[in-house]
Order: structure tokens, then sequence, then C-alpha cells
């Protein structure tokens, strides 16, 4: 691994070090291809599982249950192994036709001309901002990406005693990582009358001891430097405040999919990832896609399973466990080397 | 805090040496938003020593935080008014400095858009004021100049006047750049220091401060939605009364820049300049203000319905918005006034000047309102000697059309990958001469979770770079393992 990158010329560059970019390097180095480049932009390698410190991760691609963490150094120990070069603090600012991206680096801006890309940048929560709540905007509202990132790669909290807003698989995983840094939630809210995935949530408000409220929305949100409370109003219309110190907006996951909506690329406005076809293809064929920054469409044929244990009649699109963003990582690179050997 | 030597063109009995003194000088200037930070500017490069003193931790906590960052020619200004003269005087001012300051200026051009028959019939009054306020520019334009120009607006426009000097600059760098020269210049800025009182000794302002007192021969209040409180507070009584006025933004993601080039401004009503659609100088578009009355001077809260409605009319005007994502919303507060128009009012027995009620179009004001009081002192037979040769602060560009700091090498890391800001730019706001005092004025200076993922990916970077360092810190502390 490095920071620096000599290249200018490359088969293959992948766009993103985490579970979907990794397999599809390490396939792709397997399946023959010479050069194949990972840029990662941040100081390390291996994606969102680095801040999951919780199992279960690795089940389909090692057999074994590991922790976030563990899977992310052995998803990058795996590729490397298999010969791929992995770039770190490169962050792409432009991508144009024929494989051309423009990269900023600490060494300055540079230019590199890959034959195939794959975008592998993943997927994020929606913020406050985007979902339009009302309030102040004081300190102590983010996600769980920010809260498990600061607990787990800093060891620091943004808060105490949050509200929790959601339901969705990681929702659960945020609860457990309060758990872990002495965060006590004093409420886990959802605007509907079910929680987007019944089991784990049920089970895990008994356990983590945080009530669960249902057909309950979060109407403002108070505090002047930092959150003192929240309004919330339920199915009834009764409003009422929660005292608490931060919001936890859990979920609501959108394609990290900025680098395809700023270029040439078309973009699915129905799930905001770029359009591709049946190979996971751009409409520039230069560009390929794989992973959560690659949302099924929800009317799609093949809209990718949900393992048994989070089956929920009604999830929405849900954000891709690492499993299956690896094994999409990988089918996707079988497909580029075919295309780089003239078989697609 | 930054504490420099006066320079020599003081008065000579300011220097007294006086240790009770938190800092004495030729001018208080109470408030550190654009208005505060332009006087102070200006009359340091008098000579005068000024002091600034604000309540907050940082600059801009009050009025100034929130604006459309619109560059106004004065086109629509009351006919005549102090306020016309001012935005004419600072428009000119800032073009004649900001390159000298590498603050960055955004050439888009307005257009004033009507939608209906009614919107169209108020043309010729706008054109015959842009005519009179010596705004000789502006032209019709046709519903298929107007397209051609903005072909990304909706179809149902029927006509628009263009007004080709309204420019956009970035709402937070400028003032930070004048309040930088203050300092430069032998000024000096207090913050966490409210003014509680003060009293008047025939010569002399103490003003007590909840840091200290503070000694000054003159005070201007600059105070902006505190102003008439002020007043009251500290001469007994006010001209005026705010009357404060929210105004919402929501922000499109980046993606929406290829969309608009030009401000697009609404045919004004009698009580508001109307919702702007307008690019930003940090690459994305906006739309806003709302104006809503409201007894709360500190009251910035967004809500839903207002923002709803506001990405909605944007939507309107440019339909392929529709597809863009919201990265951030934000409200800032004008100090309206019960009565229209600024209230610059001088109260020459008592050294005291007080600049209220400016609204809307402070932030191009703000140069012009700083001659303004130069002058009136200097009617007053206040003079001092005016520094011949000033340092001039180089600001840090944010501006996303011009290059930006990661396209240097030796950066370090990227810390805020949304808007790349780099870890270098943090240190340097950091170690600065006007160092942020909150997340916020971290974000003012660097653009720093400003993006679209408003800080998932780069809080806990942010919090270990910012420890100890905020009086409002990100994180609430370490962990309990």
């Amino acid at each position: 691994m490095t920071d620096v990158l000599k290249h200018e010329n490359c088969d293959v560059a992948i766009i993103g070090a985490g579970p979907a970019g990794l397999s599809a390097a390490t396939t792709l180095k397997r399946a023959g291809i010479e050069s194949v480049l990972v840029l990662e932009r941040e100081a390390e390698a291996g994606g969102i599982p680095r801040h999951c410190a919780h199992p279960p991760y690795g089940l389909r691609e090692y057999k074994r249950v590991l922790t976030g963490p563990s899977y992310a150094k052995k998803l990058v120990a795996t590729a490397l192994n298999a010969g791929v070069q992995i770039v770190l603090k490169q962050t792409i600012t432009k991508l144009e036709a024929k494989g051309v991206l423009t990269i900023a680096s600490p060494e300055g801006l540079k230019k590199l001309t890959a034959k195939r890309v794959l975008l592998a940048t993943g997927i994020r929560e929606t913020p406050r901002s985007a979902r339009l709540v009302s309030g102040d905007r004081a300190l102590g509202i983010c996600n769980t990406g920010t809260l498990q990132s600061m607990y787990y790669l800093k060891k620091m909290v943004p808060f105490r005693r949050p509200v929790v807003v959601g339901t969705e698989i990681v929702s659960f995983s945020a609860l457990s990582t309060c758990k872990k840094a002495g965060i006590q939630p004093v409420a886990m809210i959802e605007e509907n009358q079910r929680p987007t995935v019944r089991w784990p949530i049920h089970h895990a408000t008994r356990v983590f001891a945080v009530p669960l409220f249902l057909n309950t929305r979060i109407i403002k949100i108070l505090g002047k430097d930092r959150v003192h409370a929240v309004q919330v109003v339920d199915l009834n219309g009764d409003r009422r405040e929660i005292g608490c110190d931060g919001v936890l907006f859990t979920g609501q996951f959108t394609p990290e999919s900025a680098l395809a909506r700023m270029s040439h690329l078309e973009l699915d406005y129905e799930t905001g990832s770029p359009a591709v076809d049946q190979f996971n293809r751009c409409s520039d064929p230069a560009y390929y896609a794989a992973g959560n920054v690659l949302q099924p469409s929800p009317d799609s044929d093949n809209a990718i399973s949900i393992p048994i244990y989070y089956t929920a009649d009604n999830l929405p699109q849900p954000v891709e466990v690492a499993g299956q963003c690896w094994h999409q990582g990988r089918i996707t690179a079988e497909w580029i080397a075919d295309d780089l050997n003239g078989k697609l | 805090m930054t504490t420099q030597q006066h320079n020599m063109h003081t008065l000579n009995d300011n220097k007294s040496g006086n240790t009770s003194f938190l800092a004495s000088g030729d001018i208080a200037v109470i408030g550190g938003g654009v208005v505060g930070c332009a006087v102070a500017r200006k009359m340091a490069l008098e000579g005068a020593s000024v002091i600034l003193i604000e309540k907050a931790a940082d600059i801009l906590a009050g009025a100034s935080k929130g604006n459309s960052a619109i560059l106004h020619t004065g086109f629509d200004a009351p006919v005549g008014s102090l306020e016309w003269e001012c935005v004419q005087k600072g428009y000119h001012e800032f073009l004649e400095i900001r390159e000298s300051f590498n603050l960055p200026l955004l050439k888009t051009g307005a257009l004033i858009a009507a939608w209906t028959e009614e919107q169209e019939a108020k043309f010729t009054g706008i054109l015959q004021k842009g005519s009179d306020n010596n705004v000789k520019d502006l032209r019709l334009l046709s519903r298929s100049e107007v397209l051609d120009l903005e072909p990304r607006l909706a179809n149902s426009i029927r006509a628009a006047i263009a007004v080709p000097r309204e420019y956009v600059i970035d709402p937070w760098s400028t003032p930070l750049a004048y309040l930088q020269q203050a300092l430069e210049n032998g000024g000096q800025a207090l913050f966490n220091a409210e003014v509680t009182g003060g009293e008047f000794n025939g010569t002399s302002w103490v003003l007590n401060t909840k840091r200290g007192q503070v000694r000054a021969h003159h005070v201007i209040n600059c105070a902006g939605l505190y102003g008439d409180i002020l007043d009251q507070d500290v001469l007994g009584a006010s001209e005026f009364t705010i009357k404060p006025r929210k105004g919402q933004f929501v922000i499109f993601d980046m993606a929406a820049s290829q969309l608009l080039n030009s401000v697009i401004l609404p045919v004004p009503t009698e009580r508001t300049k109307g919702i702007v659609l307008f690019p930003t100088i940090f690459g994305n578009i906006a739309v806003g203000p709302t104006a809503e009355d409201q007894d709360g001077r500190d009251d910035a809260s967004v809500d839903k319905d207002n923002l709803e409605a506001l990405r909605a009319q944007a939507i309107e005007k440019i339909p392929a918005l529709a597809n863009i994502p919201v990265t951030a919303t934000y409200a800032g507060i004008r100090p309206a006034s019960d009565s229209s128009g600024y209230q610059v009012i001088e109260n020459s027995d008592r050294n005291w000047i007080t600049l209220g009620g400016i609204r809307s179009t402070g932030l191009t004001s703000a140069l012009g309102l700083a001659q303004h009081v130069h002058q009136l002192l200097a009617k007053q037979g206040t003079n001092f000697e005016a520094i011949t040769k000033p340092h001039v602060p180089c600001i840090p560009n944010l501006a996303e059309h011009l290059p930006r700091d990661y396209e240097t090498p030796g950066y370090g890391e990227i810390v805020c990958h949304c808007e790349m800001v780099t870890e270098r730019e943090i240190t340097a706001v950091m170690e600065g001469p006007i160092p942020a005092g909150s997340l916020v004025g971290l974000k003012r200076r660097t653009r720093a979770t400003m993006g679209r993922c408003q800080g998932f990916y780069c809080s806990a970077r942010l919090a270990e770079l910012t420890k100890g360092k905020f009086a409002v810190p990100l994180g609430v502390g370490d962990a309990d393992d």
C-alpha cells in the first residue's frame, strides 16, 4: 500500500477501497488483469466496516464470523496478496470520457487513464438537512456513520442521551455502538406504525432498554449551541417534548454518487445511482459500478436478495450488507475482465 | 485572541497605560457582523486605534451569518436614500479592493424574472427606478433572450430585466478580510465580551463588557439585531425598534451548478425583495430567503413547511432541480426596523453613532457605511492620520471557480471530502489571526461540513483536530469504555 500514485495508465482503476472495490480488485487480478489500482480517499483502506465493530461480517467471504475491522483488514490483505495496488489519500475530482480521471493527491493534481473504471464509492445516510427537519441547527445532530467513526476511530462521542430516529438495520447497529460507547439513548422513534425491520429492533430496544415510539415523528429540534430537546408528534396529533442532548438520524441510505452526478455519466434519478446495464456498465462503457453505490431499482427484476435474518416485508431499498457488496464486486469484476478480453 | 501593538497614530491622552481597562483606544465598534468589521477596518486604516467588541465567540454570529451573498448595484434601493448611497459606495469599494485581498467575485449578473402578466407590468417602474438610481445598464429581455441565457429556466417565463453587474461574493471571507485588515493595522478584537452598560464622562466612554471595561473616545453601535437594545441600555433610549425578519434558504447539491448562471430575482413586492434563486460562490444553487416576521432575535431555526415550499418554488422555476438532492438548509435573521430604511443616528454630544436597521443590503453597503461613519466623525472634528502603507491580508480562497488549496501539493490530507477541505487549511485557520471559535466558524472559514454529507465522513476527524479549541466542542467527551 502506498500514498503515492505513480501510474499514468492502468488496466482497471477502482474508486473506493471498501468491500465491493477490494473484492473486485482481487477478482480482476486473479483473472489475469495486469494493472489493477484501487484508489482510496481515506488514509486507510477497508471502507465502512472499519468502524462497525460488531459482527456478523465475513460469513459469505471467509465462512466465519468477524467484526467489521478484522473483516476490513482481511479484505485488504487478500487484495494485496493477489497483487492489487492500493493507493491511499487519492480523491477523484473528475470523471471524463474514456476513463480519464483527475485525482487530488498530497503530491498535487494528477491524471490517470484507465481502460476501465469501477465506481465503488458506497453509500451514506441522509443527513438532517436533506430530510428538511425543522428546528435549530445545534451541535449533537448526526448520522450513525458519524457516531461510529467518532467512537471506533477516535474514541470520542458526540452525545450521551440522544433520540434515535429510524428503525432500519443500521439503527440496530447504532444502538449497539451506543451501548459500547456508554451512550444511553432516551428514545427510538419511527414514523410508521411498524419498525422498518421488525427483528431485531423490538429485541434490541428491550436489550438496550431504549423505549421505542412508533407512529411518532420529529417535528422540531430545540437547542441553541447543543441540542436540548426534540418535539415529537404522534398519530393523534399529540405533541410532546423529549429531553436529549443529540439526535441520531439513522438510515435512509443514499448512494455516494456525487462523482457520477457531476460527470457525463447518466444517473438513475429514482435511486440516485449511476444508470447501468445488465453488466453493471454505465452509460459510458469505460465505466462500471458495483456495491452500495448501485442501489437496485425498487421494481427491477434482479433486485438483490436480502439475507433471511434481516428480512421484513416492509424493507425499503436496503443498504446492502457488506457480503453482498463483496459478491457484487466479484461478479462485476468478472464482467470487466471479459470486457477487457473482448468476450463480453 | 489577537492583540497587537496599537499603531502610532492614536490620540495622545489615549495612552493611559491604565491597566484596569481590558483595552482602550479611539474607537470602540460594538458588533462583529459585516458592518462592524467594515467600520473597524475603515477607521483603523484612517489611523484610529480601534477595538471591536463582540459578544459571541466569533464574528458573524448574528444577522451576518445567513444572507444571499449578492453584491448589489442598488438598482432597486429607495431613490436618494442613504441606503442607496452606501450600497453604491460599498459596491465600488469592494470591486476596487477585493483583488488585493484575494476575495472572489462571481460575475453572474441578475435577471429580474416575470412569470405573470402582473409582474411584467411592473417592469416599466423597475427600469425607471434603476435609471433614477444611476444603474444605467438595465435592459429588457424577451422570453427567447432569457431562455438563450438560461436555458434551464421553466419556459413559462414571460420576460426579464437583465441587471448585468449584480454579482455573487463570499459572504463570510469578506467580513473576515475586513476585520483581519483592521487587526493587522493596529486594531484589536475582543470576543465573548457582551456590552452590558457604559458611561460617558464628556470626552470618552467606559464600556462595561462581560470580560472587563473598555475605554474609547467614540462608540459605533453596529450591534445589528440588538442595536436598539444597546442604545436603550447604554444611552437610555433608542430611536428605532428592531423587527427581526427571518429568511430561510435551501441549498441544492453542486450538481445543480450546471443549471443556472445568473441570479434570478423575483419582481419585488412592497415588503421584500422576494425569493431569489442564485449560484453560490461555493458552487451550489440556493433558493431563499423567506420573509418571516418574528419576535426572537436569535431564532434562526428552519421549518419543514417553508423549506419544502422553497424547494417547490425552485423546481417550478428550474424543473431539472427536481432531480438534485438538497445539501443544506439554513436561516438568517435580518435586522429590519419599525421604519423602513437604514437608521444611522448620530449622537455627537456623546460621541456615539448608531448604525441600525441594516437589512438585506448590508453585505454590499458595509464598506459604504464605514465611509459614512468616517465622514460623520470628520465633520465632528475627529480626525486621525491615515496609515500610508496599510497591511493587506491575503484571504484563503474558498470559491469553487478559482484554484483551491487541494490543488497545491503538500496539503497533508483531505479532511472534508465533499467540499475538498484540506488539513492544511484547517490548521491554518485554527492557528490564524482570527481563529474559528466554533464549528460554524470553522465551516465559514474553510467550507468543512458544508457539503452533501453534512459531516457524515469528516466529523470524527474534525472532532480530533479541534479538540479543546471550541467552547462548544463536537465531541461531548471521550467514550466510556
